[in-house]
């Protein structure tokens, strides 16, 4: 695996002006039904990118396809020029796309800490020897895991949860392991499919500030599908408009607020209602 | 309520025994079943020594209830609650003193212990050293299914078709190889060598139980839930008549005259490889992928957990152990037939799994034991037996519907604490 993480990143400190990730011409079908059409998409490191448009636009859609849980019937996904659409979704998350899920999908028996150290899976090396005897070698391995999860924790300030089981936990709690698991599989690109999702205005304030916080300090490329455009406005530089699964408008977030064709598919109709 | 707290203050004098006070207060009153039990029996004018605890003797002569109760409470009871109350002091010295050392040596030290009582309790009579023995297979088996119904999730009926894989590929080998029979000709090798090659004989047994479960564990790449639960059934079946119309193996006459190989230690040592691998397993990370995967497939594999590995894992391993299970099985009963791997100990053991407790290494030997010794207890019951037991399982479920003790994996650095207060200097 490591060599294959190493080498693009080696290509990318020689100056090279490639994107993380790139999207070309992606499309998608369900039955008769066109989801996603000829979808564009190009990530620099550091860049936070939103992705906004109305219910049934395709946001998650995309977001499926990148991540390999489903695998695109048209187009090509590249992450830092690798191609990875076709990979099991695994592959692609081990290789550095990492990504939180629009209804938390959290595993609801385990604790916060076994969250966190489980994202580390692709890259236990103690293999099934080490599972199953318990040699030196994994004690040590585990040890290394859970310090970094810690670390994770203490990040997201909720260290203090590290043994409780995320179905106790409040909601903007399992937000926060959510984000901090997606960050453990030491991603370059983070896809955030609506993060602000069900949060009450002090819980926006302090996700928003999570998020900014995990842009600066692993300087990753961060994809956000959001509904709020308070939040899209505030953190992307730019922003792209979905609607039937097509990118109408795209642009600084100042030209999205004026741009009449968003206004008409998104903010006039749907924020009428 | 003024009883209440008298009875918790006088259960609170016990807390601080640590585990090696336990088992040095149950070696002792095993001695002393062993050098004075007779006697005592018979002075409660009891026929023998009871076998089970009392229990056995309960149910066929309701009218010695107290008077094996009796015999319990002396031989047991007393001399346990005493010397584990009055040894506090030293058994956490030494309870400390082993802490220290390395791991391993501790727990190669206590199970030397609980080797001792158990070794000590079924020398009385053959019939304990056989329930023990099938008792610590029925841990060893439930378990390996745990492994699966419960960590992972999955409703597997597959688990005694591995056992009858293992126990008829162990049979065959030790039958072949080392017994004179009329069906598989003269020994191939000297039966001296044998003792020493049915560990290898057992895993081969493991791994065959192994192989098979790839017939299951490849569908569950792509089916779960109930669709995985027919297709494992479907499997108990194929392997069930596959070795009933299979003439090399004498189809339903079964195979018999298995050599005496499994002895107590060696089906101790066999269910502590097992308890010890299984539970290393589900405490690393890579083993909770298991949970990961039943808890939600697709955010596993988002978070890099290779799913598919995860699943053929879970599956081979734990058809190895029941694999090995079998293979103990037969050389313990020096029997196998198709029919003791029908729907029925498919229900059994997983009764055992879901009383004892889902996702859970102490679960499992809860319901293990306790199944097994509530079948032997029942057993002058003849039918009702098979209301009673459900009945119970329907209670457990209903109060504690993850069974009696779910989601609890053995640490054996908590276990064998010493359990000093703030005021001992120890």
């Amino acid at each position: 695996m490591s060599p294959n993480c190493s080498g693009p990143r080696r290509v990318r400190a020689m100056g090279s002006e490639m994107p993380v990730l790139e999207v070309r011409e992606m499309s998608h079908n369900f039955g008769g039904l066109r989801a996603v059409n000829g979808y564009h998409l190009e990530i620099d490191a550091g860049q936070i990118r939103g992705l906004i448009g109305p219910n049934g636009a395709g946001k998650t859609t995309i977001f499926n396809l990148i991540s390999g849980i489903y695998t695109p019937m048209e187009g090509e996904v590249l992450l830092n020029g690798r191609k990875v659409n076709g990979l099991p979704s695994h592959r692609i998350a081990s290789m550095g796309i990492s990504r939180t899920f629009q209804n938390l999908l959290l595993w609801r028996h385990m604790t916060v800490l076994e969250h966190v150290k489980m994202a580390h899976y692709s890259r236990i090396k103690y293999g099934l020897i080490g599972a199953f005897f318990g040699t030196g070698k994994r004690l040590r391995e585990e040890e290394e895991i859970e310090e970094r999860a810690l670390g994770l924790l203490e990040m997201m300030g909720i260290r203090h949860l590290a043994n409780q089981v995320v179905l106790n936990l409040p909601y903007g709690a399992q937000r926060r392991v959510e984000m901090a698991r997606a960050l453990a599989t030491d991603p370059k690109v983070l896809l955030l499919d609506e993060p602000t999702a069900g949060m009450n205005p002090e819980e926006l304030v302090q996700i928003m500030e999570i998020i900014r916080r995990a842009h600066r300090e692993f300087g990753l490329a961060i994809l956000l599908i959001e509904h709020r455009l308070k939040v899209v406005m505030e953190l992307c530089e730019r922003i792209q408009t979905l609607n039937f699964g097509e990118v109408i408008a795209e642009g600084t977030p100042e030209e999205i607020r004026s741009d009449p064709k968003v206004i008409d598919a998104y903010l006039g109709k749907e924020s009428v209602i | 309520m003024a009883s209440r707290t008298t009875f918790r203050d006088f259960r609170a004098g016990w807390s601080r025994v640590p585990l090696i006070g336990w088992l040095f207060g149950a070696l002792l009153a095993v001695t002393l079943e062993r050098l004075a039990g007779a006697p005592i029996a018979m002075f409660f004018g009891l026929p023998k020594i009871p076998a089970l605890f009392g229990l056995d003797i309960m149910l066929k002569k309701p009218l010695l209830i107290p008077n094996a109760f009796l015999y319990v409470l002396l031989v047991y009871g007393l001399p346990m609650g005493i010397a584990t109350r009055a040894g506090i002091g030293p058994a956490n010295r030494l309870a400390t003193g082993l802490f220290r050392l390395p791991i391993m040596v501790t727990t190669a030290v206590y199970i030397g212990f609980l080797y001792a009582i158990f070794h000590v309790w079924a020398e009385l009579n053959d019939y304990r050293a056989l329930v023990l023995k099938l008792t610590l297979i029925a841990v060893m088996f439930t378990l390996s299914l745990n492994v699966i119904n419960g960590y992972m999730g999955e409703f597997s009926c597959s688990h005694p078709g591995f056992m009858a894989l293992g126990a008829y590929c162990a049979s065959v080998f030790s039958l072949g190889m080392f017994v004179d029979t009329r069906f598989f000709g003269t020994a191939l090798l000297p039966p001296a060598l044998g003792p020493f090659l049915f560990p290898v004989i057992l895993v081969l047994g493991g791994l065959l139980a192994a192989a098979a479960a790839l017939i299951v564990a490849v569908p569950s790449f792509r089916t779960r839930g109930d669709y995985l639960a027919i297709i494992s059934l479907a499997f108990l079946f194929i392997v069930k008549s596959l070795i009933e119309n299979l003439e090399y193996v004498r189809g339903p006459r079964g195979l018999s005259g298995q050599p005496d190989w499994a002895n107590l230690p060696t089906v101790f040592l066999w269910t502590v490889a097992c308890v010890w691998s299984i539970n290393n397993f589900v405490r690393s990370t890579i083993g909770k992928a298991l949970n990961a995967v039943r808890d939600n497939e697709m955010a596993a594999s988002a978070m890099t957990v290779d799913t598919r590995r995860t699943k053929m894992v879970a599956f081979l391993f734990s058809a190895f152990w029941a694999g090995i299970a079998g293979g103990l099985f037969a050389h313990v009963l020096r029997y196998v037939n198709p029919g003791t791997f029908s729907i029925q100990s498919l229900a059994e053991v997983l009764a055992m799994v879901y009383f004892g407790g889902l996702n859970s290494v102490y679960g499992s030997i809860v319901g293990a034991v306790s199944i097994s010794l509530l079948g032997e207890v029942l057993r002058p019951l003849e039918i009702f037996k098979w209301i009673i037991i459900p009945l119970l399982l329907i209670l457990v479920m209903i109060y504690r519907p993850t069974g009696l003790v779910a989601f609890k994996d053995v640490d054996v650095t908590e276990l064998f604490r010493p359990k000093t207060g703030p005021g001992d200097g120890v």
